[in-house]
C-alpha cells in the first residue's frame, strides 16, 4: 500500500458545543446547551431546507452536520457517486438510541426510533443527502484508532475505484458526544497533508479540551 | 366528534408524532394527500401513523391493504375515525 498518493484535505470537529473547519473555529454556543437543541441550533444556522433533518436521531445529526460543513463548496461533490466513500467509528454503537427504542417498547415500539438502531445509519443519511454509492464502513472500537482510520481508508483509496472518502469519528451517548470528521483524497488539495495516523491523531487531538 | 375539530387534532398530532418541525397545521390542507407529492411521508410515517391510530383513538387497523385509503389525506383519516367510532357505539 502507497499511502504518499493520499491526502487529508478537511477536517471539521464538533464537540464542546463549538464547530471547527480545518481547524478554525466556525461556531460555539454555551456548553450547558441541551444536545438537541444545539443541533437544532446548528442545522438552523448552516443549513434549514432539509426537512428529514429532524427525523433523524442524534448521532445521524452529528454525522449528517459534520458532512454538511466539510463538503460544502469541495469538488468531491462533483466526483461520480461510486467513487465516494466512507469509514466511520464510534465507542457506543448506535446505544444511544437503542435505549431510546427499548423504552418505547414496554407500550408501543416506535418505528421511527427503530430505524436507527444501527450504527451504520448515520452513512446512509450522508450517502442519501450527497448521493454516494461508494464502500462503506463501520467500525465499533474504545477510542478513536487513527491507526485503523487512516490505513484501512488509504487501502481503498489506493487499491479501488475510491477517489474520496469520508472517515472518522461519530460518537454520542446521553448528552456526551464527539465528532471527527475527515475528508480523504486522491487529489491534492485544501489542508493537502498526506494521510498517516500521526497526522489524523494530531487534527484529532487539537482543541480536544 | 366533530369532523372539522377532529381534523384539526389530527394535524397537530400528526406534526408531533411525525417530528414535521418545519411544517404548521395551517400549512397542511384537510384534502391534500399525505404521501409523496403532498406532506412528502414514507413507509416509516406510514406505520407512525397506525400507531397515532392506535394511541390516540384505540384503533387498529384490520386490513394493512386499507392503509392507501385511509391515510390518502386528513379528511379520509377522520372520516376513517368518525366510521370506526361510530360502528363501535
Amino acid at each position: 500500500m502507497n499511502s504518499e498518493e493520499v491526502y487529508i484535505t478537511g477536517s471539521c470537529i464538533l464537540r464542546h458545543n463549538s464547530i471547527r473547519l480545518n481547524g478554525d473555529l466556525l461556531w460555539e454556543t454555551n456548553r450547558e446547551t441541551d444536545l438537541q437543541e444545539w443541533l437544532r441550533a446548528g442545522y438552523d444556522r448552516f443549513f434549514g431546507q432539509y426537512p428529514k433533518f429532524h427525523k433523524m436521531d442524534a448521532l445521524s445529526k452529528l454525522g449528517w452536520l459534520a458532512a454538511e460543513i466539510l463538503l460544502k463548496d469541495t469538488p468531491v461533490l462533483s466526483l461520480p457517486p461510486e467513487t465516494v466513500g466512507m469509514v466511520l467509528s464510534n465507542r457506543s454503537g448506535s446505544l444511544d438510541t437503542d435505549l431510546r427504542y427499548y423504552a418505547t417498547v414496554k407500550d408501543i415500539a416506535s418505528p421511527a426510533l427503530f430505524v436507527y438502531t444501527l450504527p451504520n445509519i448515520v452513512m446512509g443519511e450522508i450517502c442519501i443527502r450527497h448521493g454516494f454509492k461508494g464502500e462503506n464502513t463501520f467500525f465499533v472500537s474504545e477510542t478513536f484508532d487513527t491507526e485503523l482510520m487512516s490505513s484501512y481508508p488509504a487501502q481503498l483509496l489506493t487499491n479501488t475505484p475510491l477517489q474520496a472518502c469520508l472517515c472518522g469519528w461519530v460518537e454520542v451517548m446521553d448528552q456526551q458526544y464527539e465528532v471527527a470528521l475527515f475528508l480523504l483524497e486522491k487529489e491534492k488539495r485544501g489542508l493537502a497533508q498526506p494521510l498517516t495516523a500521526a497526522a489524523l491523531d494530531a487534527l484529532y487531538q487539537k482543541n480536544k479540551y | 366528534m366533530e369532523l372539522e375539530k377532529l381534523m384539526e387534532d389530527l394535524k397537530k398530532q400528526i406534526i408531533e408524532q411525525l417530528n414535521l418541525q418545519e411544517v404548521t397545521p395551517e400549512s397542511i390542507s384537510n384534502d391534500q394527500p399525505l404521501f409523496k407529492e403532498g406532506l412528502g411521508l414514507d413507509s416509516i410515517d406510514a406505520l407512525e401513523l397506525i400507531v397515532l391510530l392506535q394511541q390516540h383513538y384505540n384503533i387498529r387497523i384490520a386490513n394493512p391493504e386499507q392503509g392507501p385509503e385511509i391515510f390518502y389525506s386528513i379528511r379520509s383519516m377522520a372520516e376513517f375515525i368518525v366510521a370506526h367510532q361510530t360502528a363501535k357505539a
